[in-house]
């Protein structure tokens, strides 16, 4: 995608659904004929076809990078929809982008309680930064920023989505950096995600139900969410019945596949700016700490060995 | 302090690769499962119900009875749909299940179709979680691959196919009809109830549609017994659910416990306000369409009568904190600015109220305005409250109507003097001499 189609979409980027022409071209025959087998494997899934315009819209974002014309036709003639109606749907929901989207959507959460921990500042940082608001597009094409709604990870506020990928506990650093790099092509690590960031379209064709084969990677759980769950472990606390043990809390192992994804030498990884890692992350296990790190987990991390020496 | 947490579906969150079929195993995944299939369908709706186990979704309905109103089989498909669209402003406790531990959902889905007699089973996840997602398709893969998913599951002779499905992007399709019609490939709107989803709901078929949290509690339900459940919580509101604490508390996060416990209990664990110069000043019981409490309500029990009792709700056990640096009118009026936006449009009252509600919010915010627009506003309220199909303009006036019920002072003081008298950046994590932004956020509270 070059710049110029940016240009282009900026200039229709109303509130409207409006199609362009091109937008309308129709699909060379190769990627048409893999769109049908796609199609033909999402509709199988339910019982009635309709059931399949969510996931068939995100395809044709895997396809388009966005929700094109001619993705819709195809839609309406696979289910036996008018195009008003699959248009219909599309316009209703957030996900599905009306012009061409960037390679990264990065929406900074600015409801309620992420704005006031931090997001508006980080908001106003990062659309200044960038020079682009709401629902914009870098020129480059690298970047769409979004403001987002709740997304789930308000004890990690304030956050960040990158690809609807989790960013943590973020600041106006750390934001900064991820929108840095995701222009440089660095490789970026999630929080709590898969290793790295997968493209905009990559991300699409997963939400269409093709699994991308990384489920592994990553961690279980961030700090927050072990928050009390350690506490019971250093309490000695259990539900009642059970028979457990208070059990030594888990080292975590590193996953194999996270050797060959992880920023390269001379890469700052985006999360060594983050005031909290995961300690379950292999980039963020004690000892690989990075060492000009200003974060918490060390201490975490001593705390919960004073802990368990305590109740051993 | 009497009231411990009690780690059960939090369990081994912990573990390296906790999502992962073979940890769920070593911590009794599908032992449940193997022994719902020695009981009778209506035995295990009746140890539903007799669990007292209610909707962990937010409305607390019985989970049992809701099980127990699908008509009797006449032959054709019944469904089961997890609402996994968690939106609610503050609610985080359902993604971290589900990418920790989607077993337990797994699970929960095989037993509940099981009981209900349903063959195909959706899981409705919010599509702005990509991570969840792959989880999800992956722990169902590895349910299909060691046979607690497919046909003829554990020689039982029951089938299950289980769909997980993304959507994309739209508060109300966590609404249980929204869901079903945004479900079918339709615009994510409200259906007008009766009929209610047990007598047509997917497809106008009888479907059953729980909370992820509701479903993952089936299994621990199963194998250790209703008493066992309802020995925990109080009366009427049973068992144990995920408490979210987030916002201006020391180490926010998950803590799962009784029913009942209070938020001062949960503040001591999670180590107190970030900084005690600052002292809590309002918090949402259960999302930001709960009616807002104060630092008056902090020995409320968290269950749904005394929570309800105190003039709010249980809602999604979501307790979203603010201290005094925070300005209750820029709360609210960044919380109306949600509802406009993921108001559907089908109902006159909500999708009008709301964009009118949120631009006398951004008057009063900035100082302008005058004292009448208070009073408009709680009409506004009261003219939205109960008049639509759902729930979401219900919830958009929850916020408004408490805190001008509890801080109309500070709504006077912003007319009074022309603006927002809050600095907003004294509220971030990352304000100068915030205790939260440094290192001893992690220090755990003295054992």
């Amino acid at each position: 995608m070059s710049a110029g189609d940016f240009a282009t979409a900026g200039a229709q980027a109303s509130g409207h659904f409006t199609v362009t022409q091109e937008s309308k071209a129709p699909y060379p025959d190769d990627v048409l004929a893999r769109l049908h087998a796609d199609a033909d494997a999402v509709i199988a899934r339910y019982p009635q076809p309709r059931s399949a315009l969510l996931p068939l819209l995100h395809l044709v974002q895997s396809v388009d990078g966005y929700v094109s014309g001619r993705g819709i036709a195809f839609c309406a003639e696979r289910l036996d929809l008018e195009t008003a109606e699959v248009s219909g749907v599309a316009t209703f929901y957030t996900q599905y982008k009306r012009h061409p989207n960037g390679e990264y959507t990065v929406g900074v959460c600015t409801n309620t309680l992420c704005a006031i921990m931090g997001g508006d500042a980080i908001w106003d940082a990062v659309s200044d930064h960038l020079g682009v608001g709401h629902d914009e597009t870098t020129p480059d094409g690298r970047i769409t920023l979004e403001r987002v709604e709740c997304n789930a990870a308000c004890d990690y506020a304030p956050v960040v989505m990158a690809n609807w990928e989790f960013f943590d506990n973020q600041t106006i650093e750390s934001t900064t950096a991820l929108v840095d790099n995701l222009r440089a092509g660095k490789a970026v690590r999630p929080t709590r995600g898969a290793d790295t960031v997968a493209t905009f379209k990559e991300v699409s064709r997963v939400l269409a139900g093709f699994d991308d084969g990384r489920a592994n990677e990553g961690v279980g759980a961030g700090d927050a969410s072990l928050v009390g769950l350690r506490l019971a472990h250093r309490r000695g606390w259990t539900a009642p019945g059970s028979a457990d043990e208070v059990r030594e809390e888990h080292q975590p192992e590193t996953p194999s596949s996270t050797a060959a994804t992880s920023p390269g030498p001379g890469e700052v990884p985006v999360d060594s700016e983050r005031r909290t890692g995961s300690t379950d992350s292999p980039s963020n296990e004690p000892d690989e700490h990075p060492a000009d790190a200003t974060v918490s987990t060390p201490a975490a991390t001593k705390t919960t060995e004073t802990e368990k020496g305590g109740t051993a | 302090m009497s009231v411990q947490l009690t780690p059960i579906l939090t369990k081994f969150w912990d573990a390296p690769e906790s999502w992962s079929l073979k940890t769920y195993e070593d911590n009794e995944g599908y032992q449940a499962l193997k022994q719902a299939f020695g009981m009778s369908q209506t035995a295990l709706v009746d140890m539903a119900k007799d669990s007292g186990l209610r909707g962990r979704g937010g409305a607390g309905f019985p989970t049992g009875l809701k099980w127990s109103f699908l008509p009797p089989p006449d032959g054709g498909p019944r469904y089961l749909v997890v609402n996994a669209d968690e939106s609610e402003p503050g609610t985080c406790k359902d993604i971290p299940l589900m990418m920790a531990a989607p077993h337990f959902l797994i699970e929960g889905v095989a037993i509940t179709s099981f009981a209900i007699g349903c063959n195909h089973a959706f899981i409705y996840v919010r599509g702005e979680v990509v991570h969840v997602y792959r989880r999800l398709l992956h722990a169902v893969e590895e349910a299909y691959a060691a046979g607690f998913l497919g046909k003829n599951i554990l020689g039982s002779g029951f089938d299950l196919e289980v769909t997980v499905h993304a959507g994309a992007g739209a508060y109300i399709c966590g609404e249980e009809t929204a869901l079903l019609d945004s479900l079918e490939g339709r615009r994510g709107q409200p259906r007008l109830k009766p009929p209610f989803p047990a007598v047509a709901g997917l497809y106008a078929r009888p479907t059953v549609v729980n909370n992820v949290e509701s479903i993952a509690s089936i299994p621990p339900i199963l194998l250790h017994g209703a008493d066992w459940f309802k020995d925990m919580g109080t009366d009427k509101s049973t068992g144990f659910g995920i408490f979210s604490l987030s916002g201006h508390v020391k180490r926010p996060g998950q803590f799962e416990a009784p029913l009942g416990i209070t938020l001062r209990e949960l503040l001591d664990m999670a180590g107190g306000m970030r900084d005690p110069q600052h002292p809590l000043k309002f918090w949402t019981p259960g999302g930001s369409s709960t009616p807002l409490f104060t630092d008056e309500h902090l020995d409320v029990p968290l269950d749904f009568e005394a929570v309800a009792a105190a003039g709010s709700m249980l809602g999604t056990r979501a307790l979203q904190i603010f201290d005094d640096t925070t300005c209750v009118v820029r709360a609210t009026e960044r919380w109306t600015d949600f509802y406009k936006h993921e108001s559907c449009g089908k109902c006159t009252p909500c999708r009008e109220g709301t964009w009118w509600l949120a631009q006398i919010l951004e008057r009063l915010e900035h100082g302008q305005g005058d004292e009448q627009d208070i009073e408009k506003l709680v009409d506004i309220c009261d003219n939205i409250l109960g008049r639509s199909f759902c729930a979401l303009g219900d919830g958009a006036t929850s916020p408004i109507t408490s805190s001008v019920e509890y801080f109309r002072d500070e709504y006077l003081e912003h007319l009074r003097l022309g603006r927002c008298p809050f600095d907003r950046d004294a509220s971030t994590v990352f304000a100068t001499g915030s205790a939260t932004a440094s290192s001893d956020v992690k220090e755990p509270a003295s054992a």
